[in-house]
């Protein structure tokens, strides 16, 4: 598994597209930070880019990478090695180079311009987690996609539309469900509804640090106690992982059934 | 040492007034204070050196001095309050007052001064006191220096650190309060100052006016309260370089203004307070050169407020800048800097081309269902946002800054 | 060495191994041959344990291969197409199979063979099509594997490149391996091919010596036995 990690990790390094992704970021950074000094206003504009962008990036080009290696993969299965081993391998490969460009991109301006102090590092180490984090998950989601659909052009249909539906129209019918039910207590599935959308999760956790003040304008007691401790921090960590662990043991099921 | 310049100080003051010092302390041959008060002549300075003499309702009804030295300590006996001022030109220095409790039927306090005028409290170390100071028709009095902490759990539960009713022309400057309900509590207090003061983690307000007028106060530092001042039915009230931070939670404001009139706010800093000010019911006030950084709302603007003019504030990384449930009517907002215009400057007047609009599509989802709180700052909410903004349906089309500044104010 | 036990396979509706039994016992090189869709690619790839088979067992040694793939170990197979990581070079790959496999190797004497020397340090992305197909053999082969699985070794090989394989087919057939080999090239099959197995219709219509099927079918040339097969079953 390590082997093929590190092969993949290598080719990965070595794509185009993965220099472009962190030149893009590079230069968002750098221009973000000319445009304002405010480290704060950087760190907002980051992350909705972020929110939106790794997601979207992360589901296409692990699709994208997926098919293109589909040869690469039956060569490997030809190989005495086992299938959880190529796919964990070849996942991490993925997941890890594209953690790097993103975090490069990201972290050179920053460290190059120096804005850091104790509670910016937070922000900004929180920020990082998240891209990473939501760069693994859809990526992972994205390999998931390819295993399903054998059809290429129907696979990236699927990611995109995976894209949209985590990245808006969730939130649309989270925000309509909200107001639909506004006479009624809210406040416990506006937390149970967050679980179930890794893109959510990862912005709450990245307002915590960003926006408390405004969180702890909140009424309600439950939610006051969810945003305004270390629980609800911790929570949505715990969620996370399994946004992790779960899809990826779905990945290694369907690679283990699957017909090549 | 101190001792010696103390006496010195207290024998010149002596020789100038044609008044004398006396002296008491555990040694002495005047141990209580009950006796000092009783054998010493207006005007003459009572020294208490170190000691600690527990005492209950001690009158002074002379105009007289009294300054401690060496930790000289007053304790309440039971409970009740320590010292109750009667008499004009009465200063108080260097004590240290502690253990007035709490009481459910009376607003015990460590000094309280009732109908008198020019007292000076100076400091002072109040500690765990239900009620520190309280002044009751006191006139051009001086609270300066204290160091004023309180022991307050519950906003029910608690008293005001300085609390001045029906006074005039009282001036208090450089106190330090923490832990009580209001930080300072004015009542029909007018034409007085509030100057260079710290109140923190008070369970109520930092400084609260009820029905006074023609206050002022300056470079205050407000921080951590429930909310950090709340003024209500006062007149001319001139709020200057104040800084109200880290004001926190539900009901948690920067500054609370209710039916206040021709006030002036300027030149204030306004941190990371759930929300800036709230306003509520204003007339003809002045907000300008203000900065508003990092509040969850900069401002909430209620109803039946009119001729109040926003001009030359700064409006950094708040969450959200504005919210306005009425029209702005006859109110003014120009010249303003805000971090969130995303508009251009290309004639380089260093004012942006297009207004900007304050009032987000998401201020008033966030009225409608709280819990919407969640969704903040996710694509779709920026979606509706920016489509709102194009076309005004919920939010007032008029509310806007015509002249967004393109830097910071200094 | 290799025995398939009733193998069925359907892909959606598409019935494409159909109760399949088969020994291959003997040395040598054997050629599956049948139409497209006959079910040769599914067959080796079941074997290879890329395709699940929906009944029927395959085993190796007596070992069945289900959820096993140390078997491998002995195995060396081509597949049609190469897409090899595209980012790193022939070199790199070589010695990646190498690191993942860990047993002895001969890939100098097929370096020199195939003439790859000047193309080793060249990303995959920059090489032509005859190329890959190289290296792809080159992969491959390099092992002392008991049994060699070559998916259309002919396809996009300049004449003397085929040359050379079928020479070093002829040597490693000495040394006793089992070769198998699909291929449309009939010319190829005759000049090689000591067995046939010809598949249709997702069955064994025939399983034996090379002369033998074409005395059953009283011809002289494979292709024209193989037509005259196609013929009287038509797809």
């Amino acid at each position: 598994m390590w082997k093929i990690f590190k092969y993949s990790f290598y080719d990965m390094i070595r794509n185009r597209w993965m220099f472009i992704y962190m030149a893009f970021f590079l230069l968002l950074t750098l221009a973000l930070l000319f445009l304002s000094n405010d480290f704060t206003k950087v760190i907002i504009s980051l992350t909705n880019i972020i929110l939106v962008l790794t997601p979207l990036i992360g589901i296409l080009f692990g699709t994208m990478y997926f098919y293109s290696s589909k040869e690469f993969i039956e060569l490997l299965m030809a190989q005495p090695l086992s299938r959880k081993s190529i796919f964990t391998g070849m996942y991490l490969g993925l997941a890890s180079s594209f953690s790097l460009s993103l975090i490069l991109g990201i972290s050179i301006p920053l460290l190059f311009y120096g804005l850091f102090n104790a509670a910016n590092f937070s922000v900004y180490l929180v920020l990082c987690s998240m891209s990473v984090v939501l760069s693994v998950v859809f990526s992972l989601i994205a390999f998931i996609i390819a295993l399903r659909f054998e059809n290429k052009i129907k696979g990236f249909g699927v990611a995109i539309f995976t894209w949209l539906f985590f990245a808006i129209i969730y939130d649309g019918i989270f925000l309509l469900l909200l107001l639909l039910f506004k006479d009624y207590p809210l406040e416990n599935l506006s937390i149970g509804l967050t679980v179930f959308n890794p893109i959510d999760l990862a912005r709450i956790l990245i307002l915590l640090k960003l926006d408390i003040s405004t969180m702890m304008g909140y009424t309600g007691a439950v939610l006051q106690k969810f945003l305004g401790s270390g629980m609800g921090s911790i929570f949505i960590i715990t969620i996370l992982t399994f946004w992790i662990i779960l899809p990826f043991m779905r990945m290694l099921h369907l690679a283990k059934n699957k017909d090549f | 040492m101190p001792r010696i310049i103390i006496l010195i100080i207290a024998l010149l003051i002596t020789i100038k007034g044609h008044s004398s010092v006396i002296e008491m302390c555990q040694s002495c041959v005047i141990t209580t204070l009950e006796d000092a008060i009783q054998k010493v002549n207006k005007c003459d300075t009572i020294l208490i050196d170190g000691g600690e003499y527990h005492i209950e309702n001690v009158f002074i009804d002379k105009s007289l001095t009294i300054i401690g030295s060496n930790q000289a300590t007053l304790i309440s006996k039971s409970g009740d309050e320590l010292l109750t001022i009667t008499a004009d030109y009465v200063t108080i220095k260097g004590l240290i007052l502690k253990n007035v409790t709490m009481s459910y039927i009376k607003e015990r306090a460590a000094i309280r001064a009732v109908k008198q005028k020019y007292i000076t409290i100076e400091n002072n170390f109040i500690k765990d006191c239900f009620f520190a100071i309280y002044l009751e028709n006191s006139h051009f009095g001086n609270i300066n220096n204290n160091i004023i902490e309180g022991n307050a759990t519950t906003e029910a539960e608690s008293g005001n650190g300085i609390h001045a009713w029906y006074c005039k022309n009282i001036n208090i400057s450089n106190n330090n309060i923490k832990g009580h309900r209001d930080g300072i509590y004015f009542e029909f207090v007018d034409k007085s100052k509030i100057t260079n003061n710290h109140s923190e983690l008070n369970t109520r307000y930092g400084l609260h006016f009820m029905f006074s007028n023609d206050d002022d106060y300056w470079s205050n530092t407000f921080k951590n309260n429930g909310v950090g001042v709340a003024v209500m039915f006062s007149s001319r009230i001139t709020m200057l370089n104040n800084q109200f931070i880290y004001n926190w939670g539900r009901a948690s404001y920067g500054l609370l203004l209710k039916e206040i009139n021709d006030a002036q706010i300027i030149g204030n800093m306004l941190k990371e307070n759930t929300i800036g000010i709230y306003i509520e019911g204003s007339n003809r006030v002045k907000y300008s050169n203000n900065t508003f950084d990092h509040n969850g709302w900069a401002i909430k603007f209620s109803g039946g407020s009119s001729d109040n003019d926003f001009t030359r504030n700064n409006f950094i990384n708040n969450s959200l800048d504005l919210i306005v449930n009425t029209k702005l009517g006859s109110n003014i907002l120009h010249h303003n800097y805000w971090s969130n215009y995303s508009g251009y400057d290309l004639d380089r007047d260093r004012i942006g081309d297009v207004p900007y609009y304050p009032v987000k599509l998401f201020s008033y989802i966030l009225d409608q269902a709280p819990e919407a709180i969640v969704l903040m700052r996710s694509l779709f909410v920026d979606l509706i946002n920016f489509s709102e903004r194009v076309s005004p349906v919920f939010t007032p089309k008029e509310v806007m800054d015509d002249y967004p500044i393109m830097d910071i104010i200094r | 060495m290799i025995r398939i036990e009733n193998l069925h396979k359907k892909f959606g509706k598409n019935e494409v191994l159909k109760g399949i039994s088969l020994n291959i016992e003997h040395q040598g090189i054997t050629a599956i041959l049948g139409p497209n869709g006959s079910g040769k690619t599914t067959l080796i790839k079941s074997f290879l344990g890329m395709v699940l088979p929906d009944k029927g067992e395959i085993y190796y040694k007596n070992i069945n291969i289900k959820n096993h793939f140390e078997y491998r170990n002995d195995i060396a197979h081509m597949p049609q197409i190469a897409h090899f990581p595209e980012n790193l070079t022939s070199r790199e790959i070589i010695n990646m199979i190498i690191d993942l496999r860990k047993s002895k190797t001969n890939e100098n004497y097929l370096i020199k063979l195939f003439g790859l020397e000047n193309e080793l340090d060249k990303k995959m992305v920059n090489l032509s099509g005859g190329t890959r197909q190289k290296v792809n053999f080159l992969i491959a082969l390099m092992y002392e594997t008991p049994i060699i699985i070559l998916d259309e070794p002919s396809n996009g090989l300049d004449p003397l490149a085929l040359l050379r394989l079928k020479e070093h087919l002829q040597t490693e057939k000495q040394k006793g391996k089992q070769i198998l080999i699909t291929t449309h090239i009939m010319s190829f099959v005759e000049e090689v091919a000591d067995n046939i197995i010809f598949l249709l219709e997702g069955n064994i219509y025939f399983n034996g010596k090379l002369s033998e099927l074409l005395e059953l079918q009283n011809e002289s040339k494979l292709e024209r036995a193989i037509a005259k097969i196609l013929e009287t079953h038509p797809v």
